[in-house]
């Protein structure tokens, strides 16, 4: 049995931890509601563009000279997976998450002898990543600087994925992030951005003739890219708001499993100390029978 | 019958303004101005850097916008903007930075001429406002 100062000893130190997941899981609180504010806020940007992407889409008849980021590149060889992670630990499952929906795909590319490239967003990701994958990651992006979620920084992701869209280096684009459910649950995505998945068309948006100005095929041409760039900047929200999110559940439930074990070593503690002021009870006395 | 329209404007943070009372919407389409009143036809068009004026019952409002998408459907017309200022509360540094940009930019020796073109529209407008 441990002795009575080793077990006060570890009874300060777990305390001590306590203290620190208490104080991060306050300050993931605060963070989570920002984080969350911000997600609502960006969605109708996001769902207005799809829209109008949507109706564009369906305007256009002759499909086979549509822009390519619409319709792909014909083939499906080499996919390109864009894997957004945090930029910090301590954050439950967060991570794990993602990188093993990721590894999933990649598995079964790879199986289906396609070839692979990954860019990483956020620097837990590459760490995770880099031991079995590190072949297949072409870029690896981080926003460790930026304190918070801002578009300039997901249109930086976005442009470097059409550059090389345009460079011929993949056909198709996945990318890889967290959906905010509640604080509890965050559900794993993959979301194809390259090229558009159109099995989401909504019936009802068909029947509307727009005006254009210029041509359908010219305003689809600029507008697609800012599309990824705001697709992107949704799962970046999304993944900001999940990362806090599950760094706030993760860390109370560090700080209940510290209370428990603090209480395990209170009862320890105050037995051996029981026992010692017996032991020395015994002493005396069997030490005065003796005489 | 009325004459007003609603009107709302989004960036990619959140939704910036948003109007119910409007009865006249000026944006700088992609090849010259286009005045919006109610009743317009359904119609989707590419912005241009420069003013978009807001004419309602409580007064006209000028924004800046560097780009951006406007939709127009059953009297709701969307703006979506990468960029926007309210004219009336911008400060001049931050005017006097994005023209810095756009000059740099148009230094660049590889750019084509839609992009310069763009740029030079940019100048101009950033100009006008300083």
């Amino acid at each position: 049995m441990a002795s009575l100062d080793d077990l006060k000893k570890r009874i300060s130190s777990v305390k001590s931890t306590q203290k620190i997941t208490k104080a991060m899981k306050m300050v993931a609180a605060a963070k989570l509601r920002r984080a969350q504010e911000s997600a609502e806020k960006g969605r109708p940007y996001s769902d207005k563009m799809n829209n109008i992407i949507l109706n564009l889409s369906n305007g256009i008849s002759d499909i086979e000279n549509a822009p390519k980021l619409l319709s792909g590149t014909g083939e499906d060889k080499v996919h390109l997976c864009v894997v957004m992670t945090s930029d910090r630990g301590l954050c439950g499952g967060f991570n794990t998450n993602i990188i093993k929906k990721a590894k999933q795909y990649f598995q079964k590319i790879l199986d289906e002898e396609k070839t692979l490239k990954i860019i990483t967003v956020g620097t837990k990701g590459y760490d995770q990543l880099k031991r079995i994958f590190g072949d297949y990651i072409v870029e690896r992006i981080s926003f460790k600087d930026s304190k918070n979620v801002n578009y300039f920084d997901a249109d930086k992701v976005g442009k470097k994925v059409i550059e090389k869209f345009e460079k011929k280096e993949f056909d198709v684009c996945t990318i890889f992030y967290n959906q905010f459910k509640n604080v509890i649950t965050q559900i794993p995505q993959e979301q194809q951005i390259i090229p558009l998945n159109r099995s989401d068309k909504d019936e009802n948006s068909s029947e509307d003739n727009y005006e254009f100005e210029p041509e359908e095929d010219e305003i689809l041409s600029n507008l697609l890219p800012k599309n990824i760039s705001t697709q992107i900047f949704k799962a970046m929200l999304e993944n900001s708001a999940s990362e806090q999110g599950s760094r706030m559940s993760a860390m109370d439930n560090a700080t209940r499993n510290a209370g428990e074990m603090v209480d395990k070593l209170t009862i320890e503690y105050n037995r051996s100390r029981q026992a010692a002021i017996t032991k020395e009870l015994i002493e005396i006395i069997s030490g005065a029978e003796s005489l | 019958m009325s004459e007003e329209y609603s009107v709302e404007i989004v960036n990619p943070e959140k939704s910036f303004l948003s109007k119910n009372d409007v009865t006249e919407v000026v944006v700088p389409a992609f090849e010259g101005e286009i005045g919006i009143l109610k009743d317009h036809i359904s119609i989707i068009s590419f912005l241009k850097p420069g003013i978009i004026k807001i004419f309602s019952k409580s007064g006209e409002q000028s924004f800046y916008v560097n780009d951006g998408i406007i939709e127009f459907k059953d009297n709701n017309l969307s703006i979506l903007t990468s960029l926007i200022l309210n004219l009336k509360d911008v400060d001049k540094e931050k005017i006097s930075e994005i023209q810095k940009s756009a000059e740099e930019e148009l230094n660049k020796s590889d750019i084509n001429d839609q992009e310069k073109y763009l740029l030079d529209q940019k100048l101009e407008v950033l100009k006008s406002i300083n």
